[in-house]
């Protein structure tokens, strides 16, 4: 415990969430509606964290995920089914989804798993545009529930969804069950020698990525009322989860929460700049990446044993 | 009649596709690089041909070797600016780099894309052809430029072949691709490779791209998809084989002009994918891959 209040990880992640906390008081709504939604791709960017940073298998397709929680959850609604039966429903789809994803793509390492997991996403978008007369296509699907229509109640939702997740995806990464991850994404055979079931501590923590990512998919698409391909399933948006966690620095998961707000503030900051705005985004993420390979949080925290 | 129709224009496609893989999967077999700024690199070719007729309004001929030598510089700088720095960075774990190797690239990837949407806009864009017209081939109406693209890719395979196969610098990047390590027991400069095989790459990437500009014609929206292609013919062949690629461009290639002729259009990718996810399962390693 004492560990705990020393760790400079702790204390940012401590005064970051007051913070937000008190912001509806301060600022307009329409940021705290950009940060509702950077809230969700927080969770998006710390559930694929721990598969990538602990469990060490790097999934390209968080946005099969998503999608999944989040197309179950609004087709459901569509036939009258109540909002929070439907978002429960969404994170089981993802869930089962994720088992039926990762059984066969555990068995492979590697780059294959990661190839697989990319093609689920391809497969996935090309079904939803096929199956036009469920999904809404390309168009996007509406949903006739929202969440609640209070920009405040929205926010402190996803706000309080994205502390309690990013507590349990932490405390999880520090526990043994972490460790046990950690040594089997560095070296498995080793892992496997010392008597640990590598494979099942490794889809224990896909469904437990699958969970989180599926819950906030289906919460997402509650808050925005329709999901489309192009805001949660394209490779565009699975990208943007991946390199928000690289950002804010892998293997730390509050890091991925921070590089998520951080990508969509800095996508508004540079609004000015109008269509240069994603190239400045993409070349400031390509600038950390080469120099500073640790990421946002790696730069706070950095001459801790614990980065 | 509609059998003729598909043999002959999936031929071209797939031609293509093949083209486009082959210098993709050459890097992953030489350095175990994914480059995923590949489609961007494409579609770079194809703005940088468009752009030498219509603004610098030059022949066909020289436009296309424009964009050939813009997408050398490209892939030059790809490797320099962004896969080498990386590679060779000591604050990132040898197990990490190739993580860190695909977000960069896609980075760059998106950066060109956006800089070519900023100044050419992400409109459409078609090569002026090199050669016009329409022939009849087993009575089906066929575009010259078809087979001009289909010409074209399979002397360029050809030529890379016998690069690779004949010469010596050509045997040291081929060995290199089988295995990197005994390469530099034997006292091959493995650095020299690399940048031999990049900018093999350029031109074929290059020549790809421009093809496609005049084949189908590109816009900044082709980059993802086509990254993704290359990416499944690559996995589907197995990773770092050239030959495994080429005959997985035709699977490819071939699959999508059935279904989009017998089925519809819209299906036209799926039966691709879905071949790739059982591929995946049972044969994780390809139909021809080695590793």
């Amino acid at each position: 415990m004492r560990n705990l209040f020393r760790s400079r990880v702790f204390w940012i992640a401590l005064i970051g969430s007051i913070v937000a906390l008190l912001l509806p008081l301060k600022v307009s709504g329409y940021i705290l509606g950009l940060l509702t939604v950077a809230y969700y791709f927080g969770v998006f960017s710390m559930a694929w964290d721990l598969l990538f940073g602990f469990a060490g298998e790097v999934n390209f397709g968080p946005t099969f995920l998503i999608g999944l929680g989040a197309y179950a959850a609004g087709i459901l609604n569509g036939y009258g089914v109540p909002v929070y039966p439907c978002i429960a429903a969404g994170a089981v789809m993802a869930v089962i989804g994720g088992v039926v994803l990762a059984l066969p793509a555990l068995r492979v390492r590697g780059p294959y798993f990661g190839l697989t997991t990319l093609v689920a996403v391809l497969i996935m978008m090309n079904l939803i545009v096929v199956f036009a007369g469920f999904t809404g296509g390309e168009i996007g699907l509406t949903v006739p529930d929202v969440l609640s229509v209070n920009a405040d109640t929205n926010y402190y939702i996803a706000l309080i969804f994205m502390i309690v997740s990013g507590v349990i995806l932490y405390a999880l990464s520090r526990s043994p069950v972490g460790l046990i991850l950690q040594a089997s994404g560095q070296d498995p055979v080793e892992a496997g020698a010392l008597g640990f079931n590598v494979t099942k501590h490794k889809l224990t923590a896909f469904i437990i990525s699958a969970f989180f990512s599926g819950l906030a998919g289906a919460l997402l698409v509650f808050y925005m009322g329709t999901a489309s391909v192009g805001t949660l399933v394209s490779i565009a948006v699975g990208v943007q989860v991946i390199i928000a966690a690289v950002l804010g620095g892998r293997r730390t998961i509050i890091g991925a929460a921070l590089g998520s707000i951080f990508l969509i503030g800095a996508g508004e900051a540079l609004r000015p700049f109008g269509e240069l705005s994603t190239l400045i985004v993409s070349a400031i993420a390509l600038l950390v990446i080469l120099f500073v390979p640790s990421g946002l949080l790696g730069i706070l925290t950095r001459g801790e044993e614990h980065a | 009649m509609l059998a003729l129709q598909i043999l002959v224009d999936g031929f071209a496609i797939s031609a293509l596709y093949a083209l486009g893989a082959t210098g993709f999967t050459l890097i992953f077999g030489v350095s175990g690089v994914l480059n995923l700024s590949h489609g961007s690199l494409m579609v770079l070719a194809a703005v940088a041909a468009w752009a030498a007729t219509n603004e610098l309004h030059v022949g066909a001929y020289l436009a296309a070797l424009f964009g050939i030598g813009v997408t050398l510089i490209g892939a030059f700088a790809t490797y320099f600016v962004v896969v080498r720095p990386l590679q060779t960075s000591r604050a990132i774990p040898k197990e990490e780099t190739e993580i860190f190797v695909l977000t960069g690239t896609l980075l760059w990837g998106t950066m060109i894309t956006e800089l070519i949407a900023y100044f050419f806009t992400d409109n459409a864009k078609t090569v002026l052809p090199i050669v016009e017209g329409v022939v009849n081939v087993f009575g089906v109406r066929t575009p010259q430029n078809e087979i001009f693209t289909a010409i074209v890719c399979w002397v360029v395979i050809g030529l890379l072949w016998l690069i690779v196969n004949k010469t010596r610098s050509g045997k040291a990047v081929l060995a290199a691709s089988m295995n990197p390590r005994g390469v530099t027991l034997l006292g091959f400069e493995l650095s020299r490779i690399y940048v031999a095989i990049w900018a093999i790459y350029g031109v074929l990437a290059g020549i790809a791209g421009v093809l496609l500009g005049m084949f189908l014609g590109v816009s900044s929206y082709s980059a993802g998809p086509l990254t993704g292609s290359a990416f499944s013919i690559v996995v589907l062949g197995g990773l770092g084989s050239v030959s495994g690629s080429l005959v997985a461009a035709y699977v490819v290639g071939y699959l999508e002009t059935v279904t989009a002729y017998m089925i519809s259009p819209a299906y036209r990718f799926i039966p691709a994918l879905l071949l790739l996810v059982v591929v995946m399962y049972i044969r994780p390693q390809g139909l021809f891959g080695r590793r």
